[in-house]
């Protein structure tokens, strides 16, 4: 069986340089993404409906009361800068972690640092991870706790967060800036383009039989 | 920048161009496929109307959700019954080679994609799921990928990704008794961090390394990631040729081996290679290690004491701190004698056939003890069916160890194995976060599953050493 050719599907990205709006703090840091999403509610098809499960046992006890946590919290209703600490989303590569909080409503993800899957999880849907000194997370976690209805804008391209007067040195790593500011994070459209090189890999390398690669008679 | 290694080769070997975002376009030689994370992925690609580019270069099977003891389709569980026809329908007519129960080769994924000799060296492989690390342990450039990256691979047969630093961990001298590849990589992590190897590739290396089986590697290479390394690697050596010798892909077919066989140690790295950083860590040191607390960093050997949370480094004192109210355990205090309810052997970790060998040969003539649920999950159909014909199951049977049907089970309790309530778990898995295996009040505490055996019969966390007959096999 040859392979069919990369057909042309299309789904251009859109261009992400900066995200305002206001914050959530979640403190701790190794927040691992079963925190974030438990398994159980991975058992579903669609990523469509996850957001009421953020962090759901961390919000709720074994009666479904609400407990203590900023994602109950009346006065972060509408944030969609979400403000962490160090290693969030450690774990597994559910990318149902990612999928749960931007379908709350959260936009950007800013924090002193991030586990590598999540980060690139994130990219994948357009959500900055944007880190910045553990000092300045703090400061702006303070901040968003005492001013829940103020604006934190970040600059995807210039690397920054403001806040009231505060402007903070952030870092939004190379690639997933020049992807996010240049609208080129939908890696399937664009690794698609090249589907002649990838073929040409794929028969240089020994153990993939040319029976598996050649798509030119399709 | 990292030269010469196994890590330098493969990817330069694999990347089809440099995307626009700086990124690498590589070639997956092999993807991976479970119910879990795949379901989104098949469905972007129908929005979009593509094909998968590569079905030979793909092979299915289920492990997550699937239910380790009644099997009868449709199974009960509604939601898993759904997950289970999905990914039947998505690789029906596609070309996906699937590991289904029917078949006799279920499994978790990464013990069915060695046990088949689907994990070969030099490759580049990917899954929608964080231990994927594992097959690393064949010299394979191997790692986690989320549902989008599924998408693009289905498309594209490509990942986008950068290259990342490596590290070398040499692991030198000979193990004691008792001690296994579990406890060096609990070891590692808990000298590294749980984020030590974030932009980091592991190379394991050194005398202990090369002495260990391919399970022993696997077990490693496995938990990579809870040390934050993507992926981690072994160099192929005779160890792993004479796995491959056994699979599917060879045992048949021993021209195709020496045909692959130049190209496999091309790819070894080079004996004056350089890396991003170089740890050693005392092999002999070593004792049998299990966590105390939250994280799989969170680790002590069995008579050390669990360390003050004032003691450790200033950002890790509120997980630590949290970790010990959670556990109840007690700084100073050593694991050893920590009471447990829940015996859990299984895993993508520890679930092979040696795995289950040197547990049964503990428990052999042994009973769990009345306190304690004990259950053994193996690793796939095949590793089933192999300790049957051994008569393992007889043996952790008649201890009073549950003997169930393959699948991910209590690693992370998406099926009905579970904890329950506040139980504590002595675990061959992988993570011990809070939630993990089912219950949020439920306590894990890793370990090997020797380990476990031992656990098994005391109804506490007790030092393998300290029984009598120590098994080694």
């Amino acid at each position: 069986m040859s392979s069919p050719e990369f057909s042309a599907g299309e789904a251009p990205a859109e261009k992400v340089t900066e995200v305002s709006g206001t914050g959530i703090p979640v403190r701790g840091n190794d927040i691992d993404t079963d925190q974030i999403i438990p398994a159980r509610f991975m058992k579903v098809v669609t990523f469509d409906g996850l957001g009421q499960f953020s962090f759901f046992d961390q919000r709720f006890d074994d009666d479904d009361n609400e407990k203590d946590h900023p994602f109950n919290e009346e006065q972060y209703r509408g944030a969609n800068v979400l403000v962490v600490n160090a290693n969030f989303g450690c774990g597994s590569s559910r990318e149902h972690a990612p999928q749960a909080l931007m379908r709350w409503g959260i936009d950007a993800v800013v924090g002193e640092s991030f586990a590598e899957i999540f980060a690139g999880n994130c990219l994948a849907l357009g959500v900055p991870t944007v880190t910045a000194d553990q000092d300045d997370i703090e400061a702006l976690q303070d901040y968003v706790e005492a001013n829940p209805d103020a604006e934190v804008d970040i600059d995807v391209a210039a690397e920054t967060i403001t806040y009231g007067d505060t402007v903070i040195d952030a870092e939004v790593h190379d690639a997933q800036r020049k992807a996010l500011v240049e609208g080129v994070w939908d890696t399937t459209a664009l690794m698609g383009a090249n589907e002649g090189a990838v073929r040409e890999t794929a028969r240089s390398l020994p153990y993939v039989p040319d029976e598996h690669v050649s798509g030119d008679e399709a | 920048m990292s030269e010469g290694t196994l890590y330098d080769k493969v990817w330069d070997r694999h990347t089809v161009t440099r995307l626009p975002t700086g990124q690498d376009q590589l070639f997956v030689g092999l993807h991976l496929v479970h119910e879990v994370t795949s379901p989104q992925a098949f469905g972007m690609l129908k929005e979009r109307g593509q094909e998968v580019a590569f079905p030979e270069r793909t092979h299915a099977t289920v492990d997550h959700i699937v239910p380790t003891g009644n099997r009868d389709r449709p199974y009960r569980d509604d939601a898993a019954e759904s997950m289970m026809a999905e990914l039947e329908e998505n690789v029906r007519g596609s070309g996906i080679d699937f590991s289904d129960p029917d078949s006799g080769n279920q499994g978790i994924v990464h013990v069915i994609g060695p046990e088949q000799g689907l994990t070969q060296p030099g490759m580049t492989i990917v899954c929608g799921d964080s231990h994927t690390s594992t097959h690393g342990a064949f010299g394979a450039l191997a790692f986690g990928i989320g549902t989008s990256q599924i998408r693009d691979v289905l498309a594209t047969g490509c990942v986008a990704m950068e290259k990342q630093k490596v590290r070398k961990i040499e692991v030198t001298g000979e193990l004691g008794e008792g001690v296994t590849a579990k406890d060096i990589i609990l070891t590692i992590i808990g000298k590294l961090g749980t984020d030590g190897g974030v932009g980091y590739v592991y190379e394991y290396a050194g005398e202990a390394i090369e002495d260990l089986g391919m399970e022993g590697r696997m077990s490693i290479c496995n938990m990579s990631i809870e040390g934050g390394a993507r992926a981690g690697y072994v160099n192929p050596d005779e160890t792993t040729y004479e796995w491959l010798q056994e699979t599917d892909a060879f045992e048949n077919d021993p021209e195709e081996f020496e045909r692959l066989k130049p190209y496999w140690e091309s790819i070894r790295t080079d004996d004056d290679a350089e890396y991003d950083d170089v740890v050693t860590i005392d092999g002999s040191a070593i004792e049998p290690t299990v966590t105390w607390g939250t994280t799989p960093g969170q680790t002590a050997g069995i008579t050390e004491p669990i360390p003050d949370p004032d003691d450790l480094p200033e950002e890790d004192r509120d997980t630590a701190r949290r970790a010990q109210k959670h556990m109840r355990v007690e700084p100073g205090d050593t694991m050893e004698g920590y009471d447990i309810d829940v015996a859990f052997l299984g895993s993508c970790t520890n679930a092979r056939l040696k795995d289950l060998r040197e547990a049964a040969a503990f428990v052999e003539g042994r009973e769990v003890d009345d306190d304690v649920r004990a259950m053994v999950v193996p690793g796939s159909q095949r590793v089933r069916d192999a300790a049957e014909a051994e008569g393992l199951d007889e043996v952790f049977k008649q201890a009073g160890f549950d003997w169930r049907e393959p699948g991910c089970s209590m690693c992370l309790g998406m099926n009905d194995d579970q904890l329950e309530g506040d139980e504590a778990s002595a675990s061959s898995s992988n993570r011990n976060f809070v939630g993990r295996q089912g219950s949020k009040d439920g306590r894990t505490v890793l370990m090997s599953p020797i380990m476990v055996a031992a656990a098994a019969v005391t109804g506490k966390v007790t030092d393998v050493r300290e029984m009598e007959e120590v098994a080694t096999v």
